[in-house]
């Protein structure tokens, strides 16, 4: 479904990303580590097309098809979503509205009313989109709006962090739902990219990949759980061994 | 007779201003337009007026229709008051030039919010042909229709001179909706509105006001407010259609304890617009409180967005919101928020932002399938609204319907 091959990708000038390769496939959720400033949040908004994130060199496919050239509205009508680590405040445009957007065709004030509800998010559904959201607000909020857009490729850029433990069962149900983890594994369509330093997303979602990003470079690729083991007990410092 | 003499001080004070140019905005010349027009037939029927008329007015919330929901109707056409009917009980509408010869006390309420000799404006409006609307709410008085009064600007080149005099007596409750509009036509022409409202103990007032002129018309309102104790002045303002020149700075004064002012309005220029749009609060009393609002878009034009609060008295509390949007064209928008206090204990604060939109919000919405332009439209929408409290909720309807018709022209 996604197939990155040796992309650069320069923010205002600067290379953030150099060389990065993976492959996701249909059904499949592959999870990113990095330390802070690595260069995680770029590669998700390389790929959801943000002007900002230029790519200088290598491709990006997605169904086959080399979406470099493609607006943010084209990718997500192709249906690539991503939920942000941080989302900007629209002064006077209400969550509603922004919900009303994802669903584009299926709008009925109903279904939305039920995601909201699901959510937990009833209570800002008329509030000014993210304008004082709390921490976990917005990640719920995040979530709901993907749910709605319901894009066949979710990336998720750190869903759980600064998440309670009360509420990170149901961000994880969220992200379930968004991944249609109930569906079983062979007709399961939906994949996933979830960026998470503490990996508490891992006990929600079956997760087949892992990999760690150092310096814009992808040092490590395989098996999440024994990747975040191996973080958790050494740190990025063995990374950084393996990488040179 | 006690009115004869203030009168004649009036004329000569007047007089003394004809040619004093005005703190701000460009200064006009008024040899440049025609003073005198026809005296205009009175409509017992303004619905028959011919429809491109009525339907200018009903651009800018005049409805004429016989089962409106207005609880008043009056319309000045150039000079004339052509219409002019209450439709409630506790409400007297008329022309103001009927009202002088009614009441003899009505003296007591001209010029006393806004000065004769402001400028030379002010001046004109005292010393040439000319009427205005008197709207006046009886002691006790609560409507929940609106009184709409138009201001039409028929003859080309025309000077239109206005006076209106606006009382709200003791615990009344007064909702009016002002329709500001010309002819459409090209030419040139010039409207002078001095607007004087008294809000007396407890009662409460909304003016909602629809300006849309033309590319050829300068305008030059002057409007006093003076609020008593417990009072509250709700004023909304929307001018979204090209116009060739506006300066406008209301000045409400709170002189009763817990008087309320709150300003909230929508601006917008187009290519060859200037526009130069604020609103004063001075707060002289106990508790006072107010709120200004404001909204400015460019889309070529130049606007000044000003605002100023002056805290006077104990526990006064004031805010200030300006925020300019520059969405396309060489236009310019300054905001000149200001704040005076002279006295401790008192709490004024503005907020002012001027920018373009942020491509991060744009991209927002963008990643959730909105095209650039369902983008950008999304939030220019979202920038102009503003929740107006106090409306009824029809009126409040009403506007927020103004304001979505004239955003097509802004996108
Ligand atoms: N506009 C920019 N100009 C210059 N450098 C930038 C810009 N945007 C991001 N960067 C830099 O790119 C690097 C990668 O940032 P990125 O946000 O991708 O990191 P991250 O791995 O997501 O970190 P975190 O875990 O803290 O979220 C950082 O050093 C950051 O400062
Ligand atoms: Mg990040």
């Amino acid at each position: 479904m996604l197939e990155i091959k040796e992309l650069d990708i320069t923010v205002d000038n600067r290379e953030i990303l150099q060389d990065i390769n993976l492959s996701i496939k249909e059904g499949e959720t592959h999870v990113l580590f990095g330390p802070n400033g690595s260069g995680k949040t770029t590669l998700l908004m390389a790929i959801m097309g943000s002007a900002k994130y230029r790519v200088t060199r290598g491709s990006i496919m997605f169904k086959g098809r080399d979406i470099v050239g493609l607006t943010l509205d084209e990718r997500a009508r192709l249906g690539i979503g991503i939920s942000l680590q941080r989302p900007p405040v629209i002064r006077g445009v209400k969550t509603r509205d922004v919900m009303t957007a994802c669903m584009r065709e299926q709008t009925d004030g109903e279904n939305i009313d039920r995601m909201a509800e699901k959510a937990k998010m009833t209570e800002l559904m008329d509030r000014e989109i993210n304008y004082g959201f709390s921490g976990g607000e917005i990640k719920r909020s995040e979530l709901m709006q993907l749910l709605a857009q319901n894009p066949d490729l979710a990336l998720l850029d750190e869903p759980e962090s600064g998440v309670d433990l009360v509420n990170i069962a149901l961000i994880g149900e969220l992200i379930n739902e968004l991944l249609k983890k109930e569906h079983p594994i062979r007709d399961r369509r939906h994949a996933g990219f979830i960026i998470t330093h503490t990996g508490h997303i891992l006990d929600y979602v079956n997760a087949r990949t892992g990999y760690v990003l150092l310096n814009g470079r992808i040092v490590c690729e395989g098996d999440p759980h024994e990747i975040l083991e191996t973080i958790k007990s050494k740190g990025y410092e063995n990374c950084r061994k393996c990488a040179s | 007779m006690r009115k004869l003499e203030p009168d004649k001080k009036l004329k000569e004070r007047a007089k003394k201003s004809l040619s004093k140019p005005a703190l701000l905005g460009e200064d006009i010349d008024l040899n440049r337009y025609d003073h005198a027009a026809d005296e205009l037939d009175y409509q017992n029927e303004p619905a028959r007026l011919p429809e491109q008329t009525r339907e200018r007015m009903l651009q800018v919330g005049v409805i004429l229709d016989r089962n409106n929901r207005r609880s008043g109707t009056i319309i000045q056409m150039d000079h004339s008051v052509v219409h002019s009917q209450a439709k409630q009980d506790g409400i007297e509408l008329m022309g103001t030039n009927q009202a002088r010869e009614k009441y003899d006390w009505l003296s007591d309420y001209l010029w006393k919010a806004v000065a004769v000799d402001s400028d030379k404006y002010t001046a004109h409006v005292e010393l040439n042909q000319g009427n205005g609307y008197f709207v006046r709410a009886l002691p006790g008085s609560k409507t929940i229709y609106p009184v709409q009064a138009c201001l039409y600007l028929a003859k080309k080149n025309l000077a239109q001179n206005v006076h209106n005099i606006i009382i709200a007596e003791e615990g009344s409750e007064l909702h009016i909706i002002t329709g500001c509009t010309t002819a459409p036509k090209e030419e040139e022409g010039l409207h002078l509105g001095v607007s004087e409202f008294y809000v007396k103990r407890g009662a409460r007032v909304s003016f909602t006001m629809i300006h849309n002129w033309a590319p050829g018309i300068a305008v030059r309102p002057r409007t006093g407010i003076v609020v008593e104790e417990g009072g509250v002045f709700l004023s909304n303002y929307i001018i979204m259609k090209p116009v060739r020149s506006v300066q406008a700075y209301p000045v409400a004064r709170c002189v009763g304890d817990d008087a309320v002012v709150r300003f909230s309005s929508i601006v917008v220029a187009s290519p060859g617009s200037d526009m130069d749009i604020g609103s004063r609060v001075i707060l002289n009393a106990k508790r006072a409180r107010t709120e200004i609002i404001s909204r400015a878009i460019t889309i070529g034009g130049n606007i000044i967005a000003r605002g100023c609060i002056e805290g006077n008295a104990p526990e006064v509390k004031g805010h200030l919101e300006c925020r300019g949007l520059i969405l396309r064209g060489g236009g310019t928008i300054h905001a000149v928020p200001e704040l005076k206090g002279t006295l401790a204990g008192i709490d004024l604060s503005h907020e002012a932002a001027v920018g373009k939109i942020a491509e991060e919000e744009v991209e927002y919405l963008m990643m959730r399938g909105l095209t650039r332009n369902e983008a950008t439209a999304a939030i220019v929408r979202g920038f102009l609204r503003i929740d107006i409290e106090g409306l009824p909720p029809q009126l409040n309807q009403e506007l927020q319907r103004a304001i979505e018709v004239s955003e097509k022209d802004v996108m």
